[in-house]
């Protein structure tokens, strides 16, 4: 930890100094970035602790970004922790749900009934129209954070853009860093390691105790409510909800950018989501046939570090100091 | 003092009587060896004592209660502990997180989110005793996975022993290692077990190891007991002997 702290502090620096470096757009980028990031932090609690591919965390990140769409269409709040105490209440139950289903099974069966739950919450979001608006979505306006406290540094005449790109990008880093301490903690607390003891070796890890549904389960609820929580911060920072937020495919973003930065290691997922982020806004500036071009470049990244970028970055580290 | 009492136990596999209505019992504080020839049911009677399978018939009473249709967790809970004939371990934890895993489950910490397994004083010392005892205080901080097979051999007993339990099976501790360092296991588990007033049952093909080591010996052929006695009864035991000893002891 305190050998962290050397490559931390000044990442923390470099990423309150960020708006300030770089223009309003790019700035933005980067929340979506940290937005993903949190996403895949909860995500990787089941792949890369517990040895549980989901491939239907769209399901948790979508409920996360309705519910605070409902607030505003039902009962026209406005206050951004009214929407994130929204999503992680309406995660949790859906989490507590489908995980309550999706732990009876491992592997690819997890995997596919994981998948087959996001659907059925993908087809509810089109079919309800009175409940979502189908494919128009339900917009989200600019909230109040921490209950107008923070407001208006800039005055009354402050935009859109610079509302995205300054307070709420605070806002999303504040989260962001609350979230990593979080989840830092979780991933080394007894609970953590009992997770990892059911990744390697579930039989043996019921035969010292571990009930290894239970914790499944568990670690199923804390994953879903991170990605959730992730889902609330996203829909602001859009200004919209539609339900391809939910569709499988999203699911599968989620999946690749966390192998990208490399599941074995904590703060993989975290460098994957802000990679995969970037290639993929300039992916799609770039050509139409983006989609081909990304799948591509991520085909031949996945294939030449199978570690991901940090597994990868950290073994040439480790070579280097060996060589000097 | 009966500590474990199997009354008719069965667990067949399609037609195969793995375990065919097998009266066993251990005695509080007793070492037993459990031997028998390949394929006579050991493994299969340890599994159903310990849970991992379900019984097709019988009864098990562990402290003179009915377990039978108790959950692993809750045996354990009771005090009954195995390790695996083939090394199970947590291969990407370090050998210290393989110890301190059981101790923390023992002591119904693993429910824990908000703290630092590291920081917990206690238990990262008795993990730390425990590997000192097995003699792998020196891996401490290693892998699992990158152990030797006699160490991991070694790990996978200290894991099941870690829980404290009142009665250990030990499934062939020293498979797999070389006869040369079969004896080195055998003393540190057995000094172990002894100094820590734990009844063990241990499965064993070694015959010398088997005579030396345990108080009591079960002999299991074909999913029956066939004899149960004294180190020197089995010896003399002819039907034991012709069907069992004749290859393996030395005259
Ligand atoms: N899961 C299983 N499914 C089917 N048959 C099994 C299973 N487990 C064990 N058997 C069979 O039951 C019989 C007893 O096996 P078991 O593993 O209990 O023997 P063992 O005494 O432990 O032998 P060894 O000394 O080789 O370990 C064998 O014939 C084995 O093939
Ligand atoms: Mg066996």
């Amino acid at each position: 930890m305190t050998r962290n702290l050397r490559y931390l502090i000044p990442i923390a620096l470099l990423l309150v100094i960020l708006p300030y470096a770089l223009p309003p757009y790019q700035t933005i980028l980067f929340s979506y970035g940290l937005i993903f990031a949190i996403a895949a932090l909860g995500f990787n609690l089941l792949l890369g602790y517990t040895g549980l591919l989901s491939f239907g965390h769209s399901a948790y990140f979508g409920v996360g970004a309705y519910a605070p769409a409902f607030l505003v269409k039902y009962f026209g709040a406005g206050s951004m922790e009214l929407f994130l105490l929204a999503g992680i209440f309406f995660t949790a139950v859906v989490s507590a749900v489908f995980g309550f289903i999706c732990v009876r099974y491992t592997r690819i069966f997890f995997a596919i009934l994981a998948l087959a739950l996001s659907q059925v919450l993908w087809s509810l979001a089109l079919k309800l129209f009175w409940l979502t608006n189908g494919t128009d979505g339900l917009r989200v306006p600019t909230p109040t954070l921490l209950g107008g406290l923070a407001s208006d540094v800039l005055g009354s005449a402050e935009t859109k853009l610079d509302f995205l790109s300054h307070r709420y990008y605070y806002y999303v880093l504040a989260v962001f860093f609350l979230c990593v301490a979080v989840m830092w903690v979780i991933v080394n607390s007894p609970f953590g390691k009992a997770l990892q003891a059911i990744r390697d070796n579930e039989t043996r890890a019921e035969f010292v105790g571990v009930q290894v549904r239970r914790y499944r389960w568990i670690a199923f609820l804390v994953s879903g409510v991170f990605t959730g929580l992730a889902g609330s911060l996203w829909v602001v920072l859009n200004g919209l909800v539609t339900p391809d937020i939910l569709y499988w495919t999203f699911s599968g973003e989620i999946v690749f950018l966390t192998v990208l930065g490399g599941f074995r290691t904590f703060a993989g997922p975290i460098l994957g989501a802000v990679v995969f982020n970037f290639l993929k806004a300039y992916a799609v500036g770039f050509t139409v046939y983006w989609q081909f071009l990304l799948g591509a470049v991520l085909v031949v990244i996945v294939l030449s570090m199978p570690t991901g970028i940090l597994g990868t970055a950290n073994t040439i580290w480790l070579r280097l100091r060996r060589a000097a | 003092m009966r500590l474990l009492e199997t009354q008719r136990l069965k667990k067949y596999f399609g037609d195969t009587h793995a375990v065919d209505e097998v009266d066993f019992s251990v005695t509080q504080g007793e070492v037993l060896a459990l031997i028998g020839a390949n394929g006579a049911g050991k493994t299969t009677l340890v599994n159903v004592v310990s849970g991992l399978l379900p019984p097709d018939g019988g009864k098990i009473h562990f402290q003179g209660i009915d377990v039978t249709h108790q959950s692993i967790h809750q045996r354990i809970e009771a005090g009954i502990a195995r390790s695996f004939q083939l090394v199970n371990l947590f291969d990407q934890l370090t050998c210290l997180d393989n110890i301190a895993l059981p101790i923390f489950s023992r002591e119904k910490k693993t429910r824990r989110l908000m703290a630092l397994a590291d920081k917990d004083r206690a238990v990262r010392e008795e993990a730390m005793e425990v590997l000192q005892q097995f003699g792998l205080a020196p891996k401490a901080a290693m892998v699992a996975g990158g152990l030797a097979q006699g160490e991991r051999k070694l790990l996978d007993v200290a894991v099941a022993y870690a829980l404290r339990p009142r009665l250990l099976f030990l499934d062939e501790p020293t498979s797999g290692v070389s006869t040369r360092e079969k004896a080195p296991i055998m003393d540190i588990i057995t000094s172990i077990v002894r100094s820590g007033k734990i009844t063990a049952v241990v499965i064993e093909h070694d015959m010398d190891v088997v005579f030396t080591y345990s108080d009591r010996i079960v002999v299991m052929h074909e999913g029956k007991i066939l004899a149960d006695g004294s180190p020197d009864e089995i010896r003399r035991n002819e039907q034991v002997t012709t069907t069992l000893l004749g290859t393996t002891v030395a005259p």
